[in-house]
C-alpha cells in the first residue's frame, strides 16, 4: 500500500493509501467530532460534524472527513473559525432533537449553553447507526428508515424483530441520542411492535 | 419498417419520405402536449379527424398529432402548414368553420388568431410576439413531428448527425466538437458537457454507461417533459452520439413515473429506433452497438441529484451518497458513468450537424446556445420559452411573456426551481446565464421561471419553497433536514404574526450553514429562497415581524376583511358568497363581517363588484368596529 504524506493542523502526517482524513487526523491527535461515524461501517456523511477545510494546491473546499480519502500534499485544517461556526449550528440543531450523552459533551466543548431551537426531546437523531449496523454487520435488516425530509423516521420494520432483537440488542449502545436505551429502560423487551417507532 | 444498414440507406429513406410528401398539401399540426390535452386538445383533434372524414378531405389534408408547441396559455393550439396559420384556444365547435373556411376556401378565421397590442390580428405563428423573440433550436421541431412516427423526425434530418458521427468522425472528434461548442449541463450545475464526456471516456473500467436525467421535479417546470413527449428522438439521437464518443454500450433514461405520456412516447421511439437499426448491434451498419432502457422513477424530487439517481437506478432508495469520486470515474455499479439532462442531450445532434462554431456563436461568453425556460406564474403568456443564453429577464418576461396580467406591478421572478432565488424588478436587465444568475443570488437550475406580481407575499413565497424542500429533502444530513425543519417553524411563526426580533438573522445563520455543510445540492441550494428574499425584500419580513402586517395581504393570520360602510350598496352579493356565514346584512342594510367567524377566504372581496369596491383587506391593524345598528341603513347613492 502506498504511503500518503499530508499536512493536518500544521503537522506532517504519513498514512496508508485509502485512509480517510478523519482516520488520519484522529491518529495524529486532531479530535474531529462525529455522530454518525462508526469505523466498522462505510462512511455515511450525514451528521456533517466531521467537516474540515482542505487545500489542494490552492483550491480550498469543505469536505466531510469521514469520506474523503487522504491525498498527497493535501493541507487539512480541522478546526478553523468557519468549521467551528458550522459545528456550532449543527450541534444547536441537534440539541433541539436530543440533548443527551455525547451531544452534551460536544455542546460544552463548543461553548453552547442552550439551543435557540425547539423540539420534542429526546428524539432519534437519524444518524442511521442502528439501521446500518443491523443491515451491514448483523445482516438482519430489522430496523430501517421510512419517509423522507422532516418526516423521516427509524422503525423496527419486520416480524423478525420478535425473534432477533431479544438475543442481539447490539444497536442499543450505538445510539447517540439515547432513544434506544430509554426504550430499553422503559421495559423494552427487545421486541417493539413491528412497524412502530413508539419511543424512538 | 426495415433495418437501415448504412448512412446511404438512411439518406435514401429520408428522400423517400420527402418524395411522398407534397409541400403544398395543408397539414394541421395539433398540439397534444400535456398542457393542451388538459384544456381539451384531444377533443379538438377528434373533431378535426371527424370533420375531415365527413367532408371527404382525407386525401387532401394531413393531420399531425404533436407535442408541446410552447404557447400553453392559449391552448389548444393548431398550426396549419404550409402557410403556418396559427389558431389559438381552438374548441371542437370551431372545427367545422376552420375546415370549411381555411382548409377548403383558403380563408382565415379571424377570431381564432392572436390579437396584437395594436388590435391587429396576427396570422403566422412566427409573427406572434411570444414566438418572434425566441430561438427555438430544440423546441421548434415539436410542431413539425409526430413523436410516434420516426419518419417525421428523419424527414427533418433526424439521425443524420448520428450518421455523420459514426461514419465521418472518430469518437475523439465528436468529443472534441462537443467540447469546443461550449455546451454546459442544462440540469442546473452547468458543468462543461465535453469535459464530463472526456473524463468518462478516459476513466478505466468497463462497461461504461450513459444516462438521461429526466427526473424533472421542480414545481411549475415542464421543459424536459415537453421535449421527451414532443421529440423523443432528439434526446435518443444525442444519447447515441454521446455513447459513441464515450465508448458506452448501454444507456438509461431515468424518467418520472408521473410523466406517462413521456414514458409512452419514449417507449415507442425506442422500439422504432431499434426496428430501424438505429439502436442495437451494428448501428446503421457500423461497428458500433448501443441500446437504451427506460427506468421509471418512483416520484422523489431528490432523485434528480446525480448520486441519488444512480442509487435509485441500482434498485436502492434514491438518496444522495457521500462520495468524493465523480460518477464519471465510478458511477452506476461502480463503473464510469456519464449523466446529462434531457435538454443537454437534445442539443448534441444540432451541434454535430451545424458545428461547434455555430453553437458557440449563440449565447454569452461563458454560456453558449439556448436555454428553455418554463415561464409560469403571474405572466400573460404562460408557456415554454427558448431563448439564447444572455437574453435579459425583461425580454423573457415582458417581450415574450407579455408582462404581468391585470395591470398589476411586477414584483419578483424566481428562477432555478424551488431552491432558486427570487430576483426583484431591479434585476430585470440581468442577462440570463449561469454566472449572472448565481451572482445575483439565484441560479439557472433546470429552467424554472416563476413570475410574481405585487399581490405576492415574499415571506410566504419563501415559506412555500422551504415547505416543499422540507418534504422533498431525503432527510439524511443534519443541516438540510434539521435546518429546513427549524426554518419552516420560523417561517410559520412569521406568517402567523408570531415572528420575533432576530428571526431574520437566525434564518440567515441557518441558511449560511446549510449552504456550506449540506451533503448534496438540494441542501446547499435550499438556502437560496430565504437568503434572496431577505436580501431583496427585507422590508416585508420586518413588516411581518414588527408591525404584524403582511404588505401584500396574503398571510391569513395578518389580514382582516372589512366592508367600508360608506361604499356598501347592500347588494347581498358578498353575503351570499361567504361560505362561513360570517356576513350579516339585508337589502338596504349595510353588510358587516363577523371577524370571529371569518375564515379569510377572500370570496367576499371577489364577489363585491369592482365599481363598489366596498370589501377591503386590512393588514397590520384591527378592523374598525362595525357600524352601530341604528346607522346601518344604507343610503343608496
Amino acid at each position: 500500500m502506498k504511503t500518503i504524506k499530508l499536512e493536518i493542523d500544521g503537522q506532517q502526517v504519513e498514512t496508508a493509501g485509502g485512509t480517510t482524513i478523519l482516520e488520519a487526523a484522529r491518529k495524529a491527535g486532531s479530535d474531529i467530532p462525529t455522530v454518525c461515524y462508526d469505523k466498522r461501517l462505510p462512511p455515511y456523511g450525514a451528521c456533517r460534524l466531521c467537516m474540515v477545510e482542505i487545500d489542494k494546491g490552492g483550491e480550498k473546499r469543505l469536505v466531510a472527513s469521514c469520506a474523503y480519502e487522504a491525498e498527497d500534499g493535501l493541507v487539512v485544517r480541522t478546526e478553523t473559525p468557519r468549521i467551528v461556526k458550522i459545528r456550532k449550528m449543527i450541534l444547536e440543531l441537534l440539541l433541539a432533537v436530543s440533548a443527551t450523552g455525547p451531544l452534551e459533551a460536544l455542546a460544552k466543548r463548543y461553548g453552547l449553553k442552550e439551543s435557540r431551537f425547539q423540539g420534542d426531546q429526546p428524539k432519534c437523531l437519524l444518524c442511521g447507526l442502528c439501521v446500518r449496523y443491523c443491515a451491514e454487520i448483523k445482516k438482519n435488516n430489522v430496523t430501517c428508515f421510512i419517509g423522507r425530509g422532516i418526516g423521516k423516521e427509524v422503525v423496527f420494520q419486520s416480524d423478525l424483530s420478535h425473534s432477533l432483537c431479544p438475543v442481539c440488542r447490539e444497536c442499543i449502545p450505538l445510539c447517540p441520542s439515547g432513544t434506544l436505551y430509554s426504550l430499553y429502560l422503559k421495559g423494552y423487551s427487545g421486541s417493539p411492535e413491528p412497524g412502530s417507532n413508539k419511543g424512538l | 419498417m426495415s433495418k437501415l444498414s448504412s448512412a446511404a440507406e438512411l439518406k435514401r429513406f429520408r428522400q423517400d419520405v420527402l418524395s411522398r410528401r407534397d409541400p403544398n398539401k395543408p397539414c394541421l399540426s395539433i398540439c397534444l402536449g400535456t398542457g393542451c390535452q388538459a384544456c381539451g386538445g384531444e377533443k379538438v383533434y377528434q373533431a378535426f379527424a371527424g370533420e375531415i372524414r365527413k367532408q371527404g378531405l382525407e386525401a387532401k389534408v394531413d393531420i399531425r398529432r404533436t407535442g408541446c408547441h410552447g404557447f400553453c396559455e392559449r391552448g389548444p393550439l393548431v398550426v396549419i402548414f404550409p402557410r403556418e396559420i396559427c389558431y389559438l384556444k381552438v374548441t371542437p365547435a370551431d372545427v367545422p368553420e376552420v375546415v370549411a373556411k381555411t382548409l377548403v376556401e383558403g380563408k382565415i378565421v379571424d377570431r381564432l388568431l392572436y390579437t396584437g397590442e395594436d388590435g391587429k390580428k396576427i396570422v403566422h405563428e412566427g409573427d406572434i410576439p411570444f414566438y418572434k423573440h425566441q430561438s427555438r433550436i430544440i423546441l421548434g421541431a415539436n410542431r413539425l413531428v409526430d413523436p410516434t412516427r420516426i419518419e417525421d423526425y428523419i424527414a427533418l434530418g433526424g439521425y443524420s448527425a448520428l450518421a455523420r458521427a459514426l461514419f465521418v468522425m472518430t469518437p475523439e472528434e465528436v468529443l472534441d466538437e462537443v467540447k469546443k461548442s461550449g455546451l454546459r449541463g442544462r440540469g442546473g450545475a452547468g458543468f462543461p458537457t465535453g469535459v464530463k464526456w472526456e473524463t468518462t471516456r478516459n476513466a478505466p473500467g468497463e462497461p461504461k454507461y450513459v444516462i438521461v436525467n429526466a427526473d424533472e421535479g421542480d414545481p411549475g417546470a415542464y421543459m424536459n417533459r415537453s421535449v421527451l413527449e414532443g421529440n423523443p428522438h432528439s434526446v435518443i439521437e444525442g444519447l447515441i452520439i454521446g455513447a459513441y464518443a464515450i465508448g458506452a454500450r448501454q444507456g438509461f433514461i431515468y424518467v418520472r413515473q408521473e410523466y406517462p405520456l413521456a414514458v409512452a412516447n419514449l417507449t415507442v421511439a425506442l422500439e422504432q429506433a431499434r426496428e430501424m437499426g438505429l439502436l442495437g448491434a451494428n448501428i446503421l451498419g457500423s461497428e458500433f452497438g448501443f441500446d437504451v432502457a427506460i427506468h421509471r422513477g418512483a416520484g422523489a424530487f431528490v432523485s434528480g441529484e446525480s448520486s441519488a439517481l444512480i442509487t435509485a437506478l441500482e434498485g436502492r432508495v434514491g438518496e444522495p451518497q457521500i462520495n468524493y469520486i465523480r460518477p464519471a470515474i465510478s458511477g452506476l455499479w461502480g463503473k464510469p458513468t456519464n449523466m446529462n439532462n434531457v435538454e443537454t442531450w437534445a442539443n448534441v445532434p444540432a451541434i454535430i450537424n451545424k458545428s461547434a462554431a455555430w453553437f458557440s456563436g449563440i449565447g454569452t461568453r461563458g454560456s453558449k446556445g439556448t436555454k428553455i425556460f418554463s415561464l409560469v406564474g403571474k405572466v400573460n403568456n404562460t408557456g415554454l420559452v427558448e431563448v439564447p443564453m444572455g437574453a435579459t429577464l425583461r425580454q423573457v418576461i415582458f417581450d415574450i411573456g407579455g408582462g404581468v396580467p391585470g395591470g398589476k406591478k411586477f414584483k419578483a421572478v424566481q428562477t432555478g426551481g424551488p431552491s432558486g432565488g427570487c430576483l426583484p424588478a431591479a434585476s430585470l436587465d440581468l442577462p440570463v446565464d449561469f454566472e449572472e444568475l448565481e451572482r445575483a443570488g439565484s441560479m439557472m437550475g433546470s429552467g424554472g421561471m416563476i413570475v410574481m406580481d405585487e399581490d405576492t407575499c415574499m415571506v410566504d413565497t419563501a415559506r412555500y419553497f422551504i415547505n416543499f424542500l422540507s418534504e422533498e429533502s431525503c432527510g439524511k444530513c443534519v443541516p438540510c433536514r434539521e435546518g429546513l425543519k427549524q426554518m419552516l417553524l420560523i417561517y410559520n411563526n412569521i406568517c402567523a404574526g408570531k415572528g420575533r426580533e432576530g428571526d431574520i438573522e437566525l434564518l440567515r445563520e441557518i441558511a449560511e450553514v446549510m449552504a456550506e455543510a449540506s451533503l448534496c445540492a438540494l441542501g446547499t441550494t435550499a438556502a437560496n429562497p430565504p437568503l434572496s428574499t431577505i436580501k431583496y425584500f427585507r422590508n416585508e419580513y420586518e413588516a411581518h415581524i414588527r408591525e404584524k402586517r403582511c404588505p401584500a395581504g396574503v398571510c391569513k393570520d395578518l389580514i382582516r376583511y372589512y366592508i367600508v360602510p360608506e361604499k356598501c350598496q347592500a347588494c347581498l352579493l358578498c353575503a351570499k358568497s361567504c361560505p362561513a356565514g360570517a356576513i350579516s346584512g339585508d337589502k338596504g342594510l349595510v353588510h358587516v363581517i363577523d371577524q370571529s367567524k371569518c375564515t379569510k377566504c377572500g370570496a367576499c372581496l371577489e364577489a363585491c363588484p369592482s365599481r363598489f369596491g366596498a370589501v377591503t383587506k386590512i393588514s397590520g391593524k384591527p378592523a374598525p368596529a362595525p357600524v352601530p345598528a341604528g346607522t346601518r341603513v344604507q343610503k343608496r347613492k
